[in-house]
């Protein structure tokens, strides 16, 4: 079976999705996920979705469910470049990703990871009381 | 019976044709179709004159039903008629009247070619009404279908002029919302909106809503799907431009909108400064100057 590849960079996991999304390569992918970060103690994960021209409430689903685990094992979860398209997709089926932080792309994205891993070592591990 | 009516109808419109053609001009002299100015008397009469003939020569090949084979030429000409009405801007009274104001000049006639025979003349009569009466109703369809056609026309004109999507800093944009929000306009905004994020590799949206003359739950609702998809994107929305009254009834009707909101554009635009680190600093030498 297909495996979608995860690259570690610095402290953050980074994953592309180059291929339509089916269930069964969700599933290993949030499962190759939580074993990478488990193994390397990531602090961040970045998904990069620009390639991604459909979406289902699965797939919606999972990147809700990735981001959960992920922050179980406190690792931050960013959504990069989502389409238009996906974007308004994900809106009608009443996914809006709650709790997944977004950035219009992957450089926009690991800014965001970095300037929150800067701030989350400067104040310890206090890290909910901190949003902006 | 049916037959007999068409046939009393066909023959009195062949030998009294001048006659019933002047008594429905005078007739539509008298209307208000020219009273407009719309139309010329000239172009009114010739129209009429296309009618009648063609009227007299579907009745002679097809009998009474208006929606036949036989009646098609009168049917198209009547709807090209009905169709330059609605264009004209003729009231849909003026248009009927077209058709309805023949009705009184073949009951005259009608009258005269066979006043010895009650019945003929009752058979006739009600030949006329059905198919004029038919006749009519189709100029109704036609004209309410094309006016129909100018008004979905013009809403698409205005849904395209009115949803801008202005650059106003690097990174910055804004969205003047006018007029009201359905799900159709909601549509393009959105879609128009974060097509320019991709674009302008936009931070912040602010989304102006002053010319927006009511907010409900939907509207609000609208709001909030465009944001969510802003914020997909990687985008922050603020939204802004929200006038007292409509910030009264919002609270009143239990409305939340869980974005940042500020009063006005300038106030909006300064959050958005601020937040991707900027700053508008007054000259120092200008204000020193002017003193």
């Amino acid at each position: 079976m297909d495996r979608i590849p995860i690259l570690k960079l610095g402290g953050v996991l980074i994953v592309t999705i180059q291929v339509d999304m089916h269930d069964r390569l969700a599933m290993a992918l949030e499962e190759d996920l939580t074993a990478m970060i488990a193994r390397t103690g990531a602090r961040g994960v970045l998904i990069e979705i620009s390639a991604l021209e459909i979406v289902d409430s699965f797939i919606g689903r999972m990147l809700v469910s990735i981001a959960a685990v992920s922050r179980v094992l406190d690792a931050e979860t960013v959504v990069a470049g989502m389409r238009p398209a996906v974007a308004i997709t994900l809106v009608e089926l009443g996914l809006e990703l709650i709790g997944i932080r977004t950035a219009l792309n992957v450089e926009r994205g690991m800014a965001l990871m970095q300037a929150r891993l800067a701030e989350e070592d400067r104040h310890g591990s206090d890290r909910d009381g901190l949003e902006d | 019976m049916s037959m007999d009516g068409a046939g009393v109808l066909e023959r009195t419109l062949t030998e009294d044709e001048a006659a019933i053609l002047d008594a429905w001009n005078v007739a539509l002299r008298e209307g208000t179709s020219l009273r407009s100015g719309r139309i010329r008397e000239a172009e009114l009469q010739t129209q009429a004159k296309t009618v009648f003939g063609q009227l007299r020569d579907a009745l002679a090949s097809g009998g009474l039903d208006a929606d036949s084979e036989s009646f098609a030429p009168l049917r198209e000409t009547l709807a090209d008629i009905s169709r330059s009405r609605a264009i004209q801007g003729f009231t849909p009274t003026d248009t009927a009247n077209f058709v309805f104001s023949l009705k009184e000049p073949i009951f005259a006639a009608l009258a005269r070619t066979s006043d010895t025979d009650a019945s003929a003349q009752v058979a006739g009569v009600w030949a006329a009404g059905k198919v004029l009466d038919r006749l009519g109703l189709q100029t109704m369809e036609v004209f309410l279908a094309s006016r129909e056609e100018v008004i979905g026309r013009q809403g698409q004109e205005i849904a395209e002029l009115s949803t801008p999507v202005v650059r106003l800093w690097d990174g910055i944009l804004a969205l003047p919302l006018i007029g009201t929000l359905d799900s159709a306009r909601t549509g393009i905004v959105m879609e128009n909106l974060l097509q320019a994020i991709v674009d302008e590799e936009a931070e912040i949206a602010i989304i102006d809503i002053t010319g927006v003359p009511t907010v409900d739950t939907l509207v609000a609702q609208h709001l909030l799907k465009t944001v969510a998809a802003a914020r997909l994107m990687g985008a922050d929305c603020i939204v802004s431009g929200i006038r007292p009254q409509i910030a009264q009834t919002m609270v009143h009707l239990g409305v939340e909108l869980n974005v940042v909101s500020k009063a006005t554009l300038a106030d909006a635009f300064g959050v958005a400064l601020r937040r991707t680190g900027r700053k508008v600093v007054r000259q120092q030498a200008a204000t020193e100057e002017r003193r």
